[in-house]
């Protein structure tokens, strides 16, 4: 089977799942990775580190910034003339548009957020979460090519062989954007929790600490934001500890403690971290949803009913604000040092 | 300005769904607008205040469906038409992308047409983008703040690196998130309005376009293995102790 496996970045910094997907499009045959932007040589060495047997690059400075007209015309364009059997591409927000728009081009389907994905004789067929996780569904897809992205952190990495190089397949790229970017804000999360291996969480419980008295001239919504932002450093230094990303519950974000980015659950992120330490959450449907796939979860909450304590492995029924700084202090001495960003499994 | 807000009823989040006989059942549990797509409406109706215009709710489902377009009408939607037709129970989001953009072109076209970032049931997240593409317009994924001037509109995407400011000419497609704001609740007076209103049911046939081929097909379902977790409690004399203890556990779970 000839599959192109698609690594998504944004501007050069790659998403690490594009390497399980990799791995994934290895394991049908053929394996070519599919590179679209500007200033990509680093990224089409780490391609063929990953295992690529050749890397399609369409590298121009046109393409420097994500638009997914371009993108989608660019990759449609290439899918045509060299007829993969697959296109396979890691579930990102940027990878769900350029996929949708690739099969209206390329008429056909696409299998979205796959959590499996084998071979029944010479079909496809994938396995896929619906309904908030409550159930999996079984599908095809009867057009050609058929089309695929793979859910984070779920498909094994393939082993990076750093003495691998090659020489990249210039491709042309198609400039149709009917949209220009006019810049960014970017937001100043130092590991994205969609791919961490460990989340450290806060919700609506860290914002009441009652032994801290807020600056004078607040009022109460500003007090309270301000208790949560003293909460969050508490969980930020754990989760710098143990090299993880900072998570938050739809309520600390609704409540302004936090930005988006941080939100798990399912109007934030599924994540599936190996280990994930929720501080102050009490566990709505919709957050548990979310953290579904993750390896070992940890609670601490004052409250014993809360619910997220059925979904937790180990428990901790207790005052956060000294539990958590505990905790972080316990694994400064046990680790010895801090630990490196973990990025990858 | 003429706005489209593209909708879709769902099981309730709390709803208990199942496979049954190989079906997907909700129990009794009520079927809601989906709740990614009150943004959608949401950001419709902010576009409607700041630019004036009207707001068409536009909806493919069954009967039942209508309520979704109610509860859309009662917030604040001029007005709401149902897509319904026999031929729909296979349909996957490409096709539902070509269903609506028939009837997108039907009503006249739009300036802007909204959707929400996914739906709870699929949740596939792609039928904004593939709406956009058969009509041929910009899809500004996304969105959490619009300004419309002259015949362009700015808009700021809530992407995972940051924000995205990014321009377009109109008429766009895009999907709104929930920074544009908690949509509002129904007035009173809307729910009388909305319990009296006329919603018209367009068929494949009105809409002059044969149903779609549907490339993806379920064929299994299948109910998760429940997480059958015991929780242990740590204990200890003080939080240093508790600590040192759920430390020296999570250790020896080997995932770090």
């Amino acid at each position: 089977m000839k599959t192109f496996a698609y690594i998504d970045h944004f501007k050069g910094e790659v998403q690490p799942a594009s390497w399980e997907t990799l791995g994934v499009a290895k394991s049908f045959g053929s394996a070519s990775a599919v590179i679209l932007g500007s200033g990509l040589d680093a990224l089409v060495k780490t391609a063929f580190e990953f295992g690529a047997e050749e890397v399609l690059v369409a590298d121009d400075p046109a393409l420097v910034d994500y638009r997914v007209e371009a993108f989608a015309s660019t990759l449609s364009a290439l899918a045509s003339s060299r007829t993969p059997d697959l296109i396979l591409f890691p579930t990102t927000a940027r990878t769900r548009e350029l996929a949708a728009m690739s099969a209206i081009d390329l008429n056909t389907g696409v299998l979205v957020d796959l959590t499996g994905l084998s071979l029944n004789g010479d079909k496809l067929v994938a396995t896929r979460p619906i309904y908030e996780g409550k159930l999996n569904e079984k599908v095809i897809c009867s057009g050609k090519p058929v089309i695929a992205t793979l859910r984070a952190r779920t498909f094994p990495r393939p082993a990076q062989d750093k003495s691998k190089s090659g020489a990249a397949i210039k491709i042309e790229a198609k400039i149709d954007s009917p949209a220009t970017v006019e810049g960014y804000e970017v937001a100043e999360a130092a590991v994205s929790v969609a791919d961490a291996g460990v989340i450290v969480s806060g919700g609506r419980g860290v914002s009441n600490n009652p032994s801290l008295t807020p600056p004078a001239g607040m009022d109460e919504k500003q007090a309270e934001v301000w208790r949560a932002q003293q909460g969050f450093k508490l969980v930020g230094e754990l989760a710098t500890v143990l090299g993880g990303a900072v998570g938050a519950s739809r309520a600390a974000v609704d409540g302004g403690y936090i930005p988006y980015a941080h939100q798990v659950g399912q109007t934030g992120k599924v994540v599936a971290p190996d280990l994930y330490i929720a501080c102050g959450i009490s566990g709505a449907i919709q957050h548990i949803v979310g953290i579904r796939s993750a390896k070992l979860v940890i609670a601490i909450n004052k409250d014993a009913e809360a619910p997220i304590f059925k979904v937790a492995r180990y428990g901790v029924v207790g005052d956060l604000f000294q539990i958590v700084p505990a905790l972080t202090a316990a694994f400064k001495k046990k680790l010895g040092k801090t630990m490196i960003l973990t990025k990858s499994k | 300005m003429k706005i489209i807000a593209c909708i879709k009823q769902v099981p309730d989040s709390e709803a208990k769904v199942k496979a049954e006989g190989g079906q997907i059942s909700w129990g009794e549990s009520p079927l809601v607008i989906n709740p990614f797509d009150e943004y959608a409406v949401e950001g419709a109706l902010q576009l409607k205040e700041a630019n004036s215009g009207t707001v068409t709710a536009l909806c493919i489902g069954s009967e039942s469906a209508k309520e979704a377009l109610k509860h859309a009408l009662a917030v604040g939607a001029d007005e709401a038409i149902l897509i319904s037709d026999a031929a729909f129970n296979a349909l996957d989001t490409q096709g539902a992308a070509r269903v609506l953009a028939a009837a997108i072109n039907k009503i006249g076209g739009a300036d802007i047409v909204t959707f929400g970032r996914q739906t709870l049931d699929d949740g596939s997240g792609l039928t904004a983008a593939q709406t956009a593409r058969v009509l041929g317009w910009p899809m500004l994924g996304l969105v959490g703040h619009i300004t419309v001037e002259g015949g362009s509109v700015k808009v700021a995407r809530v992407i995972e690196e940051g924000r995205q400011i990014v321009n377009a000419k109109l008429p766009v497609v895009m999907s709104i998130v929930q920074s544009i704001g908690e949509p509002r609740y129904p007035s009173f007076m809307g729910i009388r309005k909305a319990s009296k209103a006329n919603i018209p049911v367009w068929s494949l046939s009105e809409l002059g376009i044969s149903a779609p081929t549907a490339f993806v097909t379920r064929t299994e379902l299948i109910t998760p293995p429940s997480r059958e977790v015991v929780c242990e409690i740590i204990q200890g004399d003080g939080p240093e102790q508790i600590a040192e203890t759920l430390a020296d556990k999570i250790l020896a779970e080997k995932v770090l």
